[in-house]
């Protein structure tokens, strides 16, 4: 059994909890390599940030939450929406601008928003949806229901003050918020190291919010860390905060290329071919013999296909009416 | 009709709604017991409790990020920022996340969410406390702007802005709180997008905003001793602004003043002017003049910071130029 970066044991999960974390994780993979394969094939506009080795975070949290818990994203996205349900070719056709997408082609890779799976919205302010994820628990508590908020962000949102501005508030009010650290160690093309000073785990700590580190390519570990945080908050303890650690196995978007600026090749291959967050859990599956490599296949098939028809169901829609570049302005 | 001051009738705005609406709630600096630095919201947590008039930490970006998450998510949150020039620290969330969520989410999130601020200069509060900022935020769609300047409007904006869809940014002069005006009874709400001509004339249009609406009706007196006729418009809302009435009065008049307590520069007198010469060139009988505050840091020293806001007697030396009579 691997080790957390406590030293823990992993937790375990049931062979059925691990073969949906699988076909999640999966999924999540193969969509982020279609937008790269649309991205370089110039026929996604805008900018792509790929999720692709982090996986893990998306899923263990998700797989914690309910379908009308909130969840609140980042500019790199896809990941957190998917993990809440939100289908591949509704996501794909957003990515393309396309009127059948989530936003109707509006919001793009950087909006994604899906109320009916309680996704409030991709961010493409760093840091901007630490205080709608906190508002969002602030109403579940004032409307009584036990939903929770999770806010996902990077390392980079830590050190945007409004993160402490919002934490503050969480701990004072007990609002049921897990603000979950993605620290996948690059703001952009800079090291984490570089623009965050001290220990990131006492800043929370300091509001008086329990807070807990995890192996963040560790889906059972960062699930097993979810479960309690979202427990806690339902039961109107108050806040969480995780901080996953993890890898941007990509650049900062699908044009960053050359990355010898801010990170060692060595370093990307040990993460990419040691770390891999969907083949250590499948090993994992194939070790506790919950699953055989024909068993994975299987499920590895079922995700392409739903990917693969995805992508053309998108690449088929029509573009939204110019008519609607004026509608949804106000409400 | 019954007469309050302006304070109260937010006040009564404010208490009103929340007892039609549950969703409603207040969150702000020193609202709860404190009533804020102004008093306007004396009285409203004995009767809501703190669970609906949240005192929160001094934190403007904090709580208006809850508001608009809270918005999104069912509730109808009133947040206060005690000074408008505060909004600077709120802007992303107003900006970039309140304006755009129903836009960028192809119409499926709204935030419904009224943001209270103060607005004005004169009270000897220096650069930082007298600034009026709404072009600011009446330069980004998605929003809506609301600038009372009488108690019946104030209580009559408040309520719809409580009751609309959208992220509304609404601007009280903090010395216009303890002006004493009626109120009609019952649920009165004044609509936005409507104009209402606060006096009627012949000879020049005054279209004044907020404190500004007070200034042009002094100015509208003195030019009544030199037999002029200034019709006094004020268009209550920035977002969405009532350009039909605004241009019906001066196709009648001929002439047109646009007065602000906003900075001059780049600011809502420029769009209102553009809007008149667009709509009423050919009856216009002078070019559209414009007065907004000075292009300067409001001074605290009263002496100098008298200097830098429209007066009465300048609206009217304008008014009488244009009138040839300057």
């Amino acid at each position: 059994m691997e080790l957390g970066v406590h030293g823990r044991p992993s937790p375990g999960v049931t062979r059925d909890q691990g073969l949906e974390m699988y076909r999640q994780m999966l999924r999540i993979r193969l969509f982020e390599e279609q937008v790269n394969e649309l991205y370089t094939g110039g026929k996604m506009p805008g900018l792509a940030h790929l999720y692709i080795g982090e996986e893990a975070v998306a899923v263990g949290i998700c797989q914690a939450l309910r379908r009308d818990d909130y969840i609140t994203s980042t500019h790199r996205g896809h990941g957190h929406c998917l993990a809440k349900g939100a289908a591949p070719d509704r996501m794909f056709a957003e990515l393309l601008g396309k009127a059948a997408g989530y936003c109707r082609g509006k919001g793009g890779s950087m909006h994604i928003a899906d109320p009916e799976t309680g996704n409030l919205g991709a961010n493409a302010i760093v840091g901007g949806s630490t205080g709608i994820a906190a508002g969002a628990a602030l109403s579940a508590k004032m409307r009584a229901t036990d939903q929770v908020a999770v806010c996902f962000f990077g390392d980079g949102a830590l050190n945007q003050g409004l993160l402490y501005e919002a934490m503050n508030m969480a701990s004072l009010w007990k609002l049921p918020v897990i603000y979950v650290c993605e620290h996948n160690r690059f703001g952009e093309y800079t090291a984490a190291s570089e623009v965050t000073a001290g220990d990131p785990k006492a800043r929370p700590a300091a509001w008086g919010v329990s807070t807990e580190e995890v192996d963040g390519q560790d889906v059972r570990a960062v699930h097993a860390a979810a479960l309690p945080a979202v427990e806690r908050a339902r039961r109107g303890e108050g806040p969480a905060f995780l901080i996953c650690h993890t890898y941007r196995f990509r650049g900062h978007h699908v044009g960053d290329i050359n990355r010898a600026s801010y990170r060692a090749a060595e370093e990307e291959q040990a993460w990419t071919h040691d770390r891999d967050p969907v083949r250590l859990l499948g090993l994992w599956l194939i070790q506790q013999r919950m699953a055989d490599a024909a068993a994975l296949e299987r499920i590895e098939d079922g995700a392409r296909t739903e990917i693969e028809a995805g992508v053309a169901f998108a690449l088929q829609a029509p573009y939204p009416d110019p008519s609607e570049v004026t509608e949804d302005v106000y409400a | 009709m019954r007469e309050v001051t302006f304070g109260q009738a937010i006040r009564e705005a404010l208490a009103e709604e929340m007892r039609r609406d549950p969703r409603v709630f207040i969150v702000g600096e020193d609202v709860a017991e404190a009533g804020t630095v102004f008093k306007v919201l004396s009285g409203l947590v004995d009767e809501f409790g703190r669970e609906r008039v949240i005192d929160s930490p001094i934190s403007e970006a904090g709580i208006t990020g809850i508001g608009v998450g809270a918005a999104m998510t069912g509730m109808r949150p009133v947040i206060d920022i005690m000074f408008g020039d505060f909004l600077t620290l709120a802007m992303d969330q107003i900006a970039n996340q309140a304006a755009k969520v129903h836009y960028m989410s192809g119409g499926k999130l709204r935030a419904p969410l009224v943001v209270r601020t103060t607005m004005g200069a004169t009270r000897r509060s220096a650069a930082q406390h007298s600034q009026s900022l709404y072009a600011w935020v009446a330069h980004v769609p998605g929003l809506k702007v609301a600038l009372p300047s009488t108690p019946a409007d104030a209580k009559g904006l408040l309520k719809t802005a409580i009751r609309d869809d959208n992220p509304v940014v609404f601007f009280e002069d903090k010395m216009m709180y303890s002006l004493r005006g009626p109120v009609p009874d019952g649920d009165h709400t004044v609509p936005f997008g409507v104009a209402d001509i606060k006096r009627p004339g012949t000879d020049v249009t005054i279209v004044a905003t907020s404190s500004m609406v007070h200034t042009a009706l002094q100015a509208a007196r003195l030019l009544e001793e030199d037999g002029i006729s200034a019709e006094i418009v004020d268009p209550r809302t920035l977002l969405p602004l009532d350009g039909e009435t605004i241009i019906a009065s001066v196709r009648k008049t001929g002439r047109a003043i646009v007065v602000d307590e906003g900075y001059q520069q780049y600011g809502v007198t420029a769009e209102i002017a553009s809007l008149i010469a667009d709509g009423a060139f050919d009856y216009l009988d002078a070019p559209v003049k414009r007065l907004g505050a000075m292009n300067v840091p409001v001074p605290f020293s009263p002496v100098l910071e008298d200097l830098t806001v429209p007066t009465p007697e300048a609206v009217a030396a304008l008014a009488k130029a244009l009138c040839g009579q300057g």
